[in-house]
């Protein structure tokens, strides 16, 4: 029950993207069309849920026990970073066909401020999702399932936007109008409609 | 480099190449942190800081880190300076800190500041690099401290604090988060039109 | 172009090992630079909140406890700091709670007299939305000064309790009037064993001095419950 809440939570209530604000640059830069919206968002949901893992453990085990916590923003972006590069690298192994549909994307993800974010996130802040319940911190599965979550709100967002996107290019909006401040005011009236599934949970 | 090249350098950041309004980098601190204009200017504030230090770093080390490993290392030395703002800001401007909250770690990420010491630190002198790390800071400083103003007035009436319109004139959707959309891209909009129309 | 250094695996070890060197130091130092500057940070904070919460006057003693309560079900724990005046009477305690608002979590503290009236409260974090829910801190928390839960119900109106809810806030109103609720509940089931429990010499306690206000009879220590 609790993990339903947490999906539910991050996909629609808090969506990394219309409520959070995580993940602008890349929204706005592939969302132009819905397969590479796709694209990105695969790539997303596996490298964001892999992150979390590796990064909740370290903090686990290596930064608290050690009393370096201080230290969370640059170990978690180091190994962000590296584990790109790892992904990247096994990726061009075992399935070179996914490796090039991804393309230019998976390196980008590194950037993504929602990848760092989340990490941060579960790490940091504390979440009651059960009535009742005392809010703390989250555990490894609590963080995975959030993680996951987040991942799909970032990919259904940046389809859905992708799908309204290739329409505007069929149609003439003012000229200064043209390519991203549409967009945004798109997106302004997408936010508009997430914040209807506000108290859901 | 003569004076006038460096001139250039640093204004260039602030209007013809405005990292946030010309070249749209660094668009999620833009939307979240602009709610009102002390926070919008804080955040330019301590991304400038950031830019400033590690475009002077990576232009010393540019000579001393081999090509393969350039981006980890710039990665190190973003996020030590991001590290030393996140503690001296817990310290001093508490306040200010708890508002801004995750967008100052995420100051790492923030596609300028690597953007920079990729483009243009990692290839350029040291005063240079300081001059475009200022530029670029400043730059992004101005546009959130203008789109901070005018979330902070359309949404709460008031402007660095000082309350201008009655309660009954607030527009909340400003400050929530479709607001931030919206007014970026009217922003972004209008400086286009401006752009098209000096040509 | 700046003369690029070979990309030998030497090179590649010894440039990452040592810009992670001094990084590490670095920050290092500058940590333990701010460490006490931040860890004092908090401690005013938490000063600043309890005597916003509990304003007493006189010479006061505040000692830290925990409270520890079953409430629906759930063990919950609420940090708190119990007030004994100079003569080592339980005046009343200043205890955090929080519930699960609207956009998240809202942290606060309410300060209790001894016979359970509430003294004030004061919202420590909260993620509600700017203009509804985060006018929490405003007029809204005003009305449960003053007012004993024993006869001021807290549940907000539409529930069939005494809260006047914000408009268009119902979530957390309805939050709000649950942590305190919450907190009353625990601190008036652990009441008893803080009455004879003024604090010893060796402890280090936080001692203030308040100006004297209007004199308030309820603060000599009454012993009656609920």
């Amino acid at each position: 029950m609790k993990y339903l809440i947490i999906i539910l939570s991050t996909i629609l209530v808090n969506n990394v993207i219309f409520s959070q604000f995580l993940g602008i640059c890349p929204f706005l830069g592939t969302s132009k069309k819905t397969s590479t919206a796709l694209g990105m968002g695969a790539a997303v949901i596996f490298v964001m849920t892999l992150a979390t893992l590796v990064t909740w453990l370290t903090n686990q085990y290596i930064l608290i026990p050690l009393k370096l916590t201080f230290l969370q923003t640059i170990a978690f972006i180091l190994i962000i970073a590296a584990l790109v590069q790892m992904v990247e690298i096994i990726l061009k192994k075992i399935s070179p066909s996914l490796y090039t549909a991804l393309g230019v994307f998976l390196p980008l993800i590194t950037t993504n401020c929602a990848v760092l974010g989340v990490s941060l996130t579960v790490v940091t802040k504390e979440f009651s999702f059960v009535e009742g319940q005392a809010a703390q911190l989250l555990s490894l599965g609590e963080s995975i399932v959030y993680a996951v979550g987040i991942a799909l709100g970032f990919a259904l967002a940046l389809v859905i936007f992708a799908g309204i996107r290739e329409h505007i290019d069929l149609m003439e909006p003012p000229k200064g109008m043209k390519g991203t401040p549409i967009a945004l005011i798109t997106a302004g009236i997408l936010a508009l409609a997430f914040m209807g599934f506000t108290g859901i949970v | 480099m003569t004076m006038s090249n460096n001139l250039q350098t640093f204004t260039k950041g602030l209007v013809k190449e405005n990292p946030i309004l010309v070249l749209l980098l660094g668009c999620c601190p833009t939307l979240a942190t602009t709610t009102s204009a002390i926070n919008g200017m804080s955040m330019g504030l301590a991304t400038t800081f950031v830019l400033v230090l590690s475009n002077i770093f990576i232009s010393l080390l540019k000579g001393f880190i081999p090509d393969k490993v350039r981006i980890p290392c710039f990665i190190v030395v973003i996020a030590s300076f991001v590290t030393v703002v996140q503690l001296v800001m817990q310290a001093y401007v508490p306040d200010i800190y708890e508002t801004l909250g995750l967008f100052i770690p995420l100051i790492v990420v923030n596609c300028i500041v690597l953007g920079r010491a990729e483009a243009f630190a990692s290839k350029n002198p040291v005063f240079p690099s300081l001059l475009d790390g200022l530029g670029m800071g400043l730059g992004f400083t101005l546009a959130l401290t203008l789109l901070g103003c005018i979330r902070e007035f359309l949404g709460s009436g008031s402007i660095f604090g000082l309350t201008i319109l009655p309660e009954t004139a607030n527009i909340l959707v400003f400050i929530l988060p479709p607001g931030a959309f919206i007014c970026l891209g009217f922003v972004i909009a209008i400086v286009n039109k401006l752009k098209k129309e000096s040509h | 172009m700046a003369n690029k250094k070979p990309s030998t695996l030497i090179n590649m070890l010894l440039a990452l090992l040592v810009i992670a060197a001094v990084s590490g130091g670095v920050l290092g130092l500058v940590y333990g630079v701010t460490k006490d500057t931040i860890a004092k940070v908090d401690q005013k904070k938490n000063e600043a909140a309890i005597q916003a919460v509990l304003p007493l006057e006189g010479e006061i003693t505040y000692k830290p406890d925990t409270l520890r309560y079953n409430y629906e079900g759930a063990e919950l724990t609420f940090p708190c700091n119990l007030a004994y005046d100079a003569n080592g009477n339980f005046q009343g305690a200043a205890v955090k709670t929080s519930e699960g608002g609207f956009g998240g979590k809202i942290d606060m503290m309410v300060g209790f007299l001894a016979d359970g009236t509430i003294k004030g409260t004061s919202v420590l974090s909260h993620s509600e939305t700017p203009g509804l829910g985060a006018n929490m801190t405003g007029r809204f928390k005003d009305q449960f000064v003053d007012k004993n839960p024993a006869n001021f119900k807290l549940i907000v109106s539409k529930d069939g309790g005494d809260v006047d809810a914000i408009t268009a806030a119902t979530i957390t109103s309805r939050a709000f009037s649950k942590a305190v609720d919450k907190a009353y509940q625990a601190f008036m089931a652990n009441k008893a064993q803080f009455m004879n429990n003024a604090p010893v010499a060796e402890e280090t306690p936080v001692v203030v001095e308040t100006p004297a206000e209007e004199s308030n009879e309820n603060m000599e220590g009454e012993h009656d419950n609920e």
